[in-house]
């Protein structure tokens, strides 16, 4: 390695943090509104009004099925042009909220219809209703088998934050092509935003692991 | 398929009304009838049990009472009230969703294979519906659900998760997260088939305490031929989603008058 610089590594090193948590912003943020947005799009899909319910299914498989990329410039360009003008953390954070959005809600359905019929049935028979059902008994019993999902897909929120660079995010990605540009020297900076994505995914996917087990163990499931 | 509501009364009144009356109701899904025109009434504080082959309809009864199932024709009343129906200018119409709550509040029911909510302790899952439900302060719906485990013989697992439990041990919590919602009807279906033997008399014996103690309402589908005939006021035998024969267990254990009354029982006795 004659071209690594170390010096040159803690020049940029300052820049790469801060935009570290500019990626964990947007990524911290798509997935608050992709988890939100995504529980919704699960119960609403269950709901008995099938004209809906075949609606969302069929927007859920269209997000799925198109790029992320394409939905983020999407909403950030196209969104002026039907008076959603969003900046572009806005945007980038709806986007992938969005898209995950979709996968989470596909997440949460497998975790609901993990859930026995019977419980459902004796929540109707001491006459709880159906919002109390679904926060009380289904979606307690719902957790613990989403929780790899949910844990996976937070990572895959992570790694892909870099496709907000395209609209202008400063994320890491977005900084490092800063810097390229700027020093003409890309060797660094995108090895280091390659070590501060492992640096952040591994930890993540191992908690995840840990906080299933403890989940488990809380609702006294295991 | 409409059907003339003017031949069902608003209301059941009078000191013979019964606690549940079930007028001609019928029940299919698709093609398959499972019950035809079902008349059936249980007094206050009976204990009215149905016994039949397996498929005759004996456990949609209760879950058309537990408000389980919709129903095709008829009206179901429970305490005086259309169940299934509520009254608009004069005639009965489809119960709405909020009628259906106010009525099911009278009904309680236990499953054959418990159904505890197992991300709660025993004493949870008594508390659950008197708090959510009823309203109950904390305080006060954990004085019942206590009182109700000591019933079941269950205080000392109050703490316990289902999964800590046995069978028999769920069932009993079962029955009493019931009772805590203090329903005038109690349902319980199959309650002791998927328990091992040993530990059947855990819950039979709740179930004979209920019929001494409470003034409750009960209907019961069993296959134990020998607790429903020492239990029952009534017993109900059930063939092909009607039916076919009732009377008291004495009479009807005894000396039964249909020929497919007479084949069923001779068939679980051999069976035992
Ligand atoms: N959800 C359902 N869909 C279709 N058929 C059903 C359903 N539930 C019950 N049945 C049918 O209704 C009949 C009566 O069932 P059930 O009341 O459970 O009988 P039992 O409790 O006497 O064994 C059976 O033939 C059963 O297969
Ligand atoms: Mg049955």
């Amino acid at each position: 390695m004659t071209n690594w610089r170390w010096d040159f590594v803690w020049e940029i090193l300052p820049r790469l943090i801060w935009a570290t948590g500019n990626t964990l912003l947007a990524a911290g943020g798509g997935y608050a509104i992709a988890l939100v947005l995504g529980l919704a799009l699960a119960v609403a899909q269950r709901s008995r009004h099938k004209l809906s319910k075949n609606i969302l299914r069929e927007l859920v498989e269209f997000i799925r099925s198109t790029p992320l990329v394409l939905q983020i410039f999407f909403i950030f360009y196209v969104g002026p042009q039907f008076g959603v003008w969003l900046s572009p953390w806005t945007a980038g954070m709806v986007a992938i909220g969005l898209h995950y959005a979709a996968y989470l809600s596909e997440v949460y359905r497998g975790g609901i219809d993990s859930v026995p019929k019977g419980q459902w049935e004796a929540a109707t028979a001491i006459n709880l209703t159906t919002t109390q059902t679904y926060w009380r008994i289904i979606l307690p019993q719902a957790l613990p088998p989403s929780l790899a999902g949910m844990g996976n897909y937070l990572v895959g929120i992570f790694k892909d934050t870099p496709m907000l660079s395209v609209i202008g995010v400063g994320e890491l990605m977005h900084t490092a092509n800063a810097i390229g540009s700027e020093s003409y020297r890309f060797l660094e900076p995108y090895t280091l935003v390659g070590v501060i994505f492992l640096a952040i995914s591994l930890p993540t996917a191992a908690l995840v692991r840990l906080l299933e087990a403890s989940v488990r163990r809380t609702l006294g499931m295991s | 398929m409409s059907e003339d509501m003017t031949q069902f009364p608003l209301r059941l009144e009078g000191e013979n009304a019964p606690m549940v009356r079930f007028m001609n109701v019928s029940k299919s899904y698709g093609e398959l009838t499972v019950l035809d025109q079902l008349n059936l009434d249980v007094a206050p504080g009976e204990m009215m049990t149905i016994i039949g082959p397996s498929g005759s309809g004996k456990t949609t009864v209760l879950r058309m009472l537990m408000t389980l199932e919709t129903i095709n024709k008829g009206v179901i009343y429970v305490d005086g009230e259309p169940l299934t129906h509520m009254e608009k200018n004069g005639v009965l119409v489809p119960a709405n969703k909020m009628h259906l709550r106010r009525m099911r509040a009278k009904i309680g029911m236990c499953f054959q294979h418990f159904n505890l909510f197992p991300h709660m302790t025993a004493l949870q899952n008594c508390m659950e519906g008197p708090v959510q439900v009823l309203g109950l302060t904390k305080e006060s719906a954990r004085q019942r659900a206590e009182e109700l485990l000591e019933m079941v013989a269950m205080s000392d697992k109050r703490d316990h998760h289902p999964s800590r439990l046995s069978g028999g041990q769920q069932q009993r919590v079962a029955i009493a997260r019931a009772l805590a919602m203090r329903p005038k009807v109690m349902l319980f279906d199959e309650v002791t088939s998927a328990l091992d033997p040993e530990v059947i008399n855990e819950v039979t014996g709740v179930i004979r305490k209920l019929v001494g103690e409470h003034h409750l309402t009960m209907m019961m589908v069993t296959h134990q031929m020998g607790f429903a005939r020492d239990i029952s006021d009534r017993v109900c035998f059930f063939y092909g989603g009607k039916i076919e024969e009732q009377g008291a267990p004495a009479d009807l254990f005894g000396s039964p008058k249909k020929q497919r009354t007479k084949q069923f029982l001779s068939a679980v006795k051999e069976a035992v």
